[in-house]
């Protein structure tokens, strides 16, 4: 059972970029500060962390995550080809007629299979930096927690993780999720207790929306939309909520000054009472969600 | 000549962008590498699609006719994917990678594994030449693999119906799939807005541009919605001796996609259309 009084896991997501997805969170984060609740942000986009330019603290701890990936000592190194055999990655490249054996560490996915396969005991483990985990407190009972994967690392599942593991579990805890329905966004959703969809009202927002929806009822994962940018593109993602019977949670109709507003880094959530009240709104309706589903 | 239009930020207006890109180039095979979110097949509507299965990856899944329970599978998988729920040890899939360690250490060989097969290649012709795009299924992983293989069927195509020109509408970020969009090309074109958010990541973007030697060239796009910070990336863009171009915010461009068009043909008179020839004409010279 979920305490709704506390703690609840709200991701913020899209399936296509740019459609808003951290302006709302960060703005659902900034209006809860401001009413007091306790909350936690964490970016778990990681290749491409941007809350950072919204939210201004007090830097906590900074660290790093690893991967462990093999390192091949090639004095013991018998080359019976096993761990080539048991990566399914092809990370171990090796011609057993040339005695060359070695390990290409951006395509290791850190299973440890390797390990489990060799018998002359040649592997062993090497830390391998795949990013870092900063907390920055904004008040001395709101965080947030950015995951940063590093240029050229491959995958940020690991790193975003780890980001969510340092939430406090008795908070409101928001995930600003990565874009997309692959590996980061589904391991994202997958922690999350709700998901909030941002979309806009186009062609290509509402085929992105569908395979974000699709992918989330497979997980079984409760989730509402919010459309940005109102007013511009057509009414079929109006019609294909309805369709689907999938609620409405917000509507933000376009607007210059909201857009010029956000370009520059600020919240309007700190600027716009009426605009603090909605985002308040926004989160009552996702505990009525949630409530629902419980009772 | 490979060319790949990318953005680093998602939303930014790169599909549009290259959409257009390919109605002015015409004779071109476009090949959208946004797997997470083919679009390019709304506007383009392909004809005579060929399709073939792409399988993303593998699951681990149970036997439970023959698991005892024993739990070594628990210890060893390394993504925390196996756990013991009522007495039953469970394999999430959704946690699962693929790596089959369990199916290898089970003593009684309950594990096997399952291919995820639900993803799609697709090929086929439109009004501009042909088209290639994957489609990764809900849920299904490993969006890097699908882009490389999309760009070997673009390719093995090119080759075939002699096409001088490959356009790459890339996905967003700078993780794996980007960089199999992008490893190996003559020229990329980072399309971006002036937001802190675009900003910031057009210079990850760039940088991991800079890790390829390719030729890149930045496009704002919406620049007058802040001019201030559109400077900004200017300056950024001169100091690190990347061109740049610069494209106004017009509503025409959500008009032409709700028309099923790209905004160069939909209103070729446009501003926004005509710079947008100037860029290409620009890409068509430049030396990488």
């Amino acid at each position: 059972m979920i305490d709704l009084s506390k703690n609840i896991k709200i991701a913020i997501a899209s399936g296509k970029g740019g459609t808003g997805k951290t302006f709302v969170s960060t703005n659902l984060f900034n209006a809860l500060q401001h009413a007091n609740i306790p909350a936690t942000i964490v970016d778990c986009d990681a290749e491409e962390p941007n809350v950072h330019l919204f939210l201004h603290g007090t830097l906590q701890k900074t660290t790093n995550v690893f991967l462990n990936v093999p390192v091949i000592d090639e004095s013991s190194c018998t080359h019976c080809g096993r761990c080539h055999e048991y990566c399914s990655y092809n990370a171990i490249f090796h011609v057993p007629s040339l005695k060359v054996i070695s390990v290409m560490e951006e395509l290791c996915h850190g299973c440890g299979a390797c390990f489990v396969a060799c018998r002359d005991n040649a592997i062993h483990a090497k830390q391998k930096s795949l990013g870092s985990v900063t907390q920055i407190m904004i008040n001395d009972q709101c965080c947030f927690i950015e995951a940063r994967t590093r240029i050229g690392v491959y995958s940020s599942v690991n790193v975003i993780k780890a980001a969510i593991a340092e939430a406090k579990s008795d908070q409101i805890v928001i995930l600003d999720s990565p874009p997309g329905t692959s590996c980061p966004f589904i391991q994202t959703a997958n922690l999350a207790d709700f998901v909030v969809l941002v979309t806009e009202p186009t062609p290509f927002g509402l085929s992105d929306l569908k395979q974000s929806v699709e992918t989330l009822s497979q997980m079984n994962k409760m989730l509402g939309v919010i459309i940005n940018k109102s007013g511009i593109g057509n009414t079929d993602v109006y019609d294909y909520l309805k369709e689907k019977n999938i609620p409405l949670l917000m509507e933000i109709p376009f607007s210059r000054d909201i857009a010029k507003a956000y370009s520059t880094g600020v919240l309007i959530t700190s600027t716009d009472e009426d605009q603090q009240r909605g985002f308040l709104e926004l989160f009552e309706k996702i505990r009525q969600q949630l409530w629902k589903s419980q009772s | 000549m490979e060319v790949a239009i990318i953005s680093g930020k998602g939303g930014t207006g790169k599909s549009s962008v290259a959409a257009s890109l390919a109605s002015i180039a015409k004779n071109v095979l476009l090949a959208d590498c946004d797997v997470d979110a083919a679009n390019q097949y709304l506007l383009f509507q392909p004809q005579h699609t060929e399709e073939e299965v792409f399988v993303s990856g593998q699951k681990a899944e149970i036997d439970y006719s023959v698991c005892t329970q024993c739990g070594n599978c628990i210890d060893l998988c390394g993504f925390g994917a196996i756990s013991e729920t009522d007495g039953k040890v469970m394999i999430s899939e959704i946690t699962c990678d693929g790596c089959r360690l369990c199916m290898r250490i089970c003593p009684v060989h309950a594990i096997s594994m399952k291919d995820n097969n639900k993803s799609r290649l697709y090929s086929g012709t439109f009004r501009y030449g042909h088209m290639v795009y994957g489609r990764l299924a809900p849920g299904e992983e490993n969006s890097g693999r699908l882009v490389s293989l999309v760009r070997g069927k673009a390719k093995q195509i090119a080759a075939k119906n002699h096409y001088d020109l490959v356009l790459y509408d890339g996905p967003p970020g700078i993780g794996c799939p980007v960089i199999s969009t992008i490893t190996g090309i003559d020229k990329v074109i980072i399309v971006t807005e002036p937001t802190l958010s675009g900003k910031h990541d057009l210079e990850r973007a760039l940088e991991t541009v800079s890790h390829f030697r390719i030729f890149a060239m930045v496009v704002i796009n919406k620049f007058d919605l802040n001019l201030e910070i559109s400077n900004e990336i200017k300056q950024y863009c001169k100091l690190n001796n990347v061109p740049i171009a610069l494209l106004p915010f017009d509503p025409i461009v959500t008009e032409a996609m709700v028309n099923g068009q790209s905004y160069v043909e939909y209103a070729p008179q446009a501003e926004i259309s005509v710079l947008t020839e100037n860029i290409w004409k620009y890409i068509q010279n430049a030396k990488p």
